[in-house]
């Protein structure tokens, strides 16, 4: 039995926990490493992460591919880009059910009963899913590299291109985060986490040019669909250009500035829902 | 005169059309353990969440540790430990992990909370479980890596919500003796359970608690002698004898003879008077009547549930459905 007061190597432990008030910085760290941790010691969740994105890139390279017709641009050209966005983006999900499983352990009612930062859980767990989305861009990369892909651009604009990619995959991990503390339940938000993506990524121009949509579908994938844009922005930096209706462009700063102002307005918006929906789960 | 520990005045907390608490009351003076005893959804977890800040009341004040749950609930967090009634432990972390993350978002620095976990895993016998990942535990080691977590920060008050529910006996037992020593640190516990016995081995006083609202509240003894006093009960070795023995104990237990033919079990009131139960043997014995059991039993605290609500407690285990965390369905 330790006192009443016990120290280590003569800190009072109680003492410096009546002090603190919570890092953000430091308790987003704590958690993303305990997360990484778990990512680490379940490898068959990596499996399947990087399993389903190496399906698309065989299925629409080799099966589909071959009926598609992309002016001026290979297909595999046009679609990797678009199919590494598309794989960020469902893998952002992944989020949404370490969100319901951590609810469903008690380990969330453990954070919050703790003198740690309230923004901080979250955090971590939004930081660390983007280590697993790291690796599927590898993953994806040299999947791309094997069946053809010839990215031209220059290192820097390749790096550009994978940096707006994950910072898009990143805002959306926060609507992942939201939408597990809002349903809370493991089921649930599998299937919620998900649905909504595949409209969102195929009404887009991650497959096939909208040129041939019905009306309504290719404005939404011409003009609306930040998946098109971030997909613009990679193809515009790793092949020299995207499909603009039926033309080539070529313009970057718009694709690039307009994919970022997607991904801060998504968590400007989405960073406080979560913490607001954190703050309420016991009601 | 200090603070109490915990102190509750007429909180309610409603989830749509259930009130989980209906102007609760409690206070936990400081250093002692108050058991918090009542059946599923007496709304025992609902008030620990509130304590707790992990839920908040619609109406209502409660202060811990002597400040107030709704404006201060940061200055609480640093003062308390809690464990569920699941443990909230990271199944893929090992049990050392566990605590050095608790600890290090406790605030200990990294030495320190590493320290702080070796001590804690070697006091609840978990320093060769230490390595090994939490989910090849056993129950009762869950539970005990589960409470350690709890109390990292050596916390001035422990929040315990129904700490042995699901253990095996021999579990149980252990947990206890462990809550023993933090309690014998001066460590002001809340202690909510279903086990009449285990707020009994483990409370200086009780608060029962049934549909959201405290009921009744003293030491178990108190709680005992609201509900009569001592039985005589006698246990026929021939259950065919009952009335045989019936006929022989009439005089002495007047007109409060119980019988049960099912396990010849009789009973009646011993009203406080001994020279009753010397009387009774003396009687059997002249009736020639051999018996399994004599003694005078003290009322038990399930008898005290049934005085004051009308409704058993629940007293088996495989009854108990354990509560969800805050995020489970309700």
């Amino acid at each position: 039995m330790s006192a009443a007061t016990p120290t280590v190597t003569g800190h009072d432990v109680a003492e410096i926990a009546r002090t603190y008030r919570g890092s953000f910085l430091r308790d987003s760290i704590v958690v993303a490493r305990r997360n990484l941790r778990r990512i680490a010691r379940q490898p068959q969740i990596a499996v399947f992460v990087l399993i389903q994105p190496i399906m698309f890139v065989l299925l629409f390279r080799y099966i589909f591919g071959g009926a598609i017709t992309i002016p001026g641009i290979p297909y595999v050209d046009f679609l990797m880009p678009g199919i590494i966005v598309q794989t960020l983006v469902f893998g952002a999900a992944t989020t949404a059910i370490g969100v319901a499983e951590d609810l469903k352990s008690g380990i969330v009612d453990r954070f919050r009963a703790l003198p740690m930062n309230r923004s901080a859980a979250m955090a971590g767990r939004v930081v660390s899913d983007q280590v697993l989305n790291l690796m599927s861009l590898v993953v994806m990369v040299v999947v791309g590299l094997l069946v053809g892909w010839r990215p031209t651009g220059t290192p820097a604009e390749l790096a550009l291109a994978f940096g707006v990619v994950v910072v898009f995959a990143l805002s959306f991990s926060w609507i992942m985060a939201a939408i597990g503390l809002a349903l809370k339940e493991p089921e649930a938000v599998q299937s919620a986490g998900f649905i909504w993506l595949f409209p969102l990524t195929f009404i887009s121009n991650v497959f096939v040019p909208p040129s041939t949509m019905p009306p309504i579908l290719q404005n939404f994938a011409e003009n609306i669909n930040p998946v098109s844009l971030v997909s613009n922005s990679a193809r515009v930096l790793t092949t020299g250009a995207y499909l603009c209706g039926e033309d080539l462009c070529t313009d970057v700063s718009a694709n690039v500035l307009g994919s970022l102002g997607w991904s801060i307005g998504i968590m400007v918006v989405f960073v406080p829902v979560t913490a607001w929906l954190w703050g309420r789960l016991g009601d | 005169m200090t603070a109490p520990a915990v102190e509750a005045h007429g909180l309610v907390k409603r989830f749509g059309e259930t009130t989980a608490l209906d102007g609760f009351d409690l206070e936990v003076p400081t250093g002692t353990v108050l058991g918090l005893l009542g059946p599923n959804g007496a709304g025992k977890t609902t008030a620990v969440h509130i304590l707790t800040t992990l839920s908040r009341a619609d109406e209502g004040t409660a202060r811990v540790a002597g400040f107030d749950v709704a404006t201060e609930g940061a200055r609480i967090r640093s003062r308390i430990g809690l464990t569920g009634q699941f443990a909230a432990i990271d199944e893929h972390l090992t049990g050392r992990e566990n605590l050095v993350m608790v600890a290090q978002l406790s605030g200990l620095p990294r030495d320190v909370a590493r320290g702080r976990a070796d001590d804690l895993l070697d006091r609840f016998g978990l320093s060769d479980a230490g390595g090994r990942a939490a989910r090849g535990y056993s129950g009762g080691m869950r539970r005990r890596l589960d409470l350690a977590a709890s109390l990292v920060t050596s916390p001035e008050v422990v929040f315990l919500d129904e700490p042995t529910t699901g253990l095996d006996p021999s579990s149980r037992f252990a947990l206890w003796e462990v809550i023993r020593e933090v309690v014998a640190l001066g460590t002001s516990v809340l202690l909510t359970t279903q086990y009449l016995e285990e707020a009994d081995e483990l409370a200086d006083d009780i608060l029962v608690m049934n549909h959201g609202r405290g009921i009744a509240q003293g030491t178990a003894a108190e709680l005992k002698d609201r509900v009569g006093g001592e039985t005589i009960v006698v246990e026929l070795s021939d259950p065919t004898a009952l009335d045989r023995a019936s006929d022989a104990l009439r005089d002495i237990a007047g007109g409060e003879l119980h019988t049960d033919p099912r396990n010849g079990r009789l009973s009646f009131p011993a009203k406080g008077d001994r020279a009753r139960l010397a009387a009774t043997v003396r009687a059997l014995d002249d009736a020639d009547l051999d018996l399994v059991d004599l003694g005078l039993r003290r009322p038990s605290l399930d008898d005290v549930f049934l005085e004051l609500t009308g409704e058993r407690a629940v007293a088996d285990e495989a009854a108990d459905d354990v509560a969800q965390p805050t995020g489970g369905r309700r």
